[in-house]
């Protein structure tokens, strides 16, 4: 996902014909990286596997699991969590079509009205993200919280109850959700937006396309790979989320890392959190390979 | 506007220009509210960073300078940011040199698995976090480790390393090839040509994966939180602490972070346009 990069890439430079020649360099070049990311990614993937079909035997000590190749496991563990499965999937999906909504004529006016101001307004939508993370949401809990500003404020209005809350509510865990991955949509968005060439946008008008049209016939078709890359790296953290469900939300908002996490923790079921895991691995990849399919982008790899 | 000398009829035209103003710059407008949106927290963090309210930092108690005075008034704070640091450091480090060499072998040589290889570098990076975590801690469960700083700093490295080979990758293939082409020209063989131009050509790349890694890996919380025992990074401590409040000196903490690194990238800026420059 080349999201940060306006470049294009460049097909390989020709000075490179002399080194590509067959030589062991590239395989040493890769080993020490390699044997890491398969030692503590795939490996661990396929520890999670079978830790997915294990079950505790009779009188066994808490934490004590077996292999029994039992697939049942996940029929049991999803039919136990459907409701934060769907819960996942629907917040992080309104949550990434609001930040697209967002994002859009943010990243749209830097790239095509800011002038001299461009690389500062940039380093505007990401410095907010060097506070920390845990920090800013915190930050949200107290803001929206029943003696933070924005409630007094809506209090004072005629039109509202005086038992309004806003967190511990699923528009606290969304505008959460929103807020927290805003700049992995602004960034993608802007990248493909700045590579447009201003004279297909002049072209467009000098075939008697309005505003409208050219932004809905060229603009929008042109940054589709910064579409479909922003909402990619906004969906995919937030269905995997639980630190804005648990901060800002209740336990009617809970999403399925939290389910995953007390699993793993309060509850030691070790075979369900790694069912329930491997169900959400699962459940992204194949959205995600259709989707890419679909908006026929194949760019972001 | 000095509509109100053109007394006849001036409200149609003041209400037709402003209109006419806000449509134009309907989308400005638009813009500064999502920056305005953007920094609401930032700014809330900094103001409370200067509240006089002891442990915890819930309400408003009255301004004091004391938690900027004394960061470290309470103690888990330093301790907890003193090890994101430190994990911090050593993952970047590693991260950035074992991804820069991937970068390279996938940029400049044929060989065979590409595709497995590019495939497992993009894996990483589109799983969800909590996977990440969980399916590292039931490794180490299983082969009887005890999760601490080391189990931490090896899930760390894990994840940058992707975001290290895209970044470092995209830079060089913006190069330009005549470079290095003019360099053999002049004699110089392919070790001297990597030494003085292709690595100082990359070095922004380099530099950028790593303050990159850098971020990640010291604004981790859900990966860290399954793999770290009883370790308290500075995410982890915020997030125990937060609902009894946390207190104001994590605050000063987070404040400062914020101007250090955006002074960093700044600097970066200005010092990237000077070379441009000249």
């Amino acid at each position: 996902m080349a999201f940060l990069h306006a470049t294009a890439h460049a097909s390989a430079p020709a000075i490179d014909n002399a080194a590509k020649k067959r030589s062991l360099t590239p395989y040493l070049l890769l080993l020490p990286g390699m044997v890491w990311l398969i030692g503590f990614f795939v490996l661990p993937i396929a520890t999670l596997a079978s830790t997915s079909t294990m079950t505790r035997p009779e009188g066994a000590a808490v934490g004590t699991y077996v292999q029994s190749l039992r697939f049942q496991n996940y029929f049991d563990a999803f039919n136990a969590n459907k409701d934060q499965f769907f819960r996942s999937f629907l917040y992080a999906g309104i949550a990434t079509l609001l930040a697209l909504a967002i994002s859009y004529p943010l990243a749209y006016m830097i790239a095509f009205k800011a002038g001299k101001m461009r690389s500062f307004l940039l380093v505007l939508v990401v410095a907010p993200f060097f506070t920390s993370f845990l920090l800013r949401t915190v930050a949200w809990t107290q803001i929206l919280g029943d003696e933070g500003p924005v409630v007094s404020f809506l209090k004072a209005l005629p039109f509202f109850s005086n038992d309004i809350r806003l967190t511990s509510t699923p528009f606290a865990v969304v505008s959460g959700l929103t807020y927290n991955f805003l700049p992995f949509m602004t960034l993608p968005l802007y990248a493909s937006l700045e590579r447009i060439d201003p004279r297909t946008l002049e072209a467009a008008g000098d075939l008697y396309a309005n505003g409208l049209t050219t932004f809905r016939r060229v603009t929008v078709p042109l940054s589709m790979p910064g579409v479909v890359a922003g909402t990619l790296l906004t969906f995919i953290p937030a269905a995997g989320d639980y630190v804005n469900a648990y901060l800002l939300g209740n336990p009617n908002t809970r999403m399925i890392g939290n389910v995953i996490d007390s699993r793993f923790f309060a509850i030691v079921d070790y075979p369900t959190a790694a069912a329930l895991s491997f169900t959400l691995m699962a459940a992204i990849l194949i959205l995600v390979t259709l989707y890419i399919r679909k908006s026929g982008t194949d760019e972001l790899v | 506007m000095k509509t109100n000398t053109l007394a006849p009829a001036p409200m149609p035209t003041l209400s037709h220009r402003a209109s006419r103003w806000f449509a134009r710059n309907l989308i400005r407008i638009y813009a500064a509210l999502a920056f305005i949106y953007l920094f609401i927290p930032v700014a809330y963090t900094f103001a409370f960073s200067f509240n006089d309210a002891g442990k915890s930092n819930l309400v408003w108690k009255g301004f004091t300078l004391d938690n900027w005075k004394n960061p470290c008034g309470a103690p888990e704070v330093c301790s907890a940011l003193g090890n994101s640091l430190k994990i911090g450091l050593i993952s970047t480090i590693l991260a950035t040199i074992l991804g820069t060499m991937i970068a390279f072998a996938l940029s400049r040589y044929r060989f065979k698995g590409r595709s497995a290889i590019n495939l497992l570098i993009f894996l990483p990076m589109a799983t969800p976090e909590v996977v990440l975590g969980a399916s590292l801690l039931a490794m180490f469960l299983n082969f009887r480790t005890n999760p601490g700083m080391t189990t931490i700093i090896i899930a760390h490295v894990m994840f940058c390393i992707s975001f290290v080979v895209v970044t470092v990758k995209a830079r060089i293939a913006s190069l330009d090839p005549r470079l290095e082409q003019a360099a053999m020209d002049l004699y110089a063989n392919e070790r001297e040509t990597f030494r003085y131009i292709t690595l100082p050509l990359v070095m922004p790349g380099i530099a950028g994966a790593a303050l990159l890694s850098f971020s990640l890996s010291f604004d981790d919380f859900i990966i860290t939180n399954f793999n770290s025992g009883t370790v308290a990074t500075f995410p982890k401590f915020v997030y125990v602490s937060a609902a009894r409040g946390i207190p104001a000196q994590a605050n000063v903490i987070g404040s400062s972070m914020f101007f250090i690194a955006l002074f960093i990238v700044v600097a970066g800026q200005i010092i990237s346009r000077r070379r441009k420059a000249r």
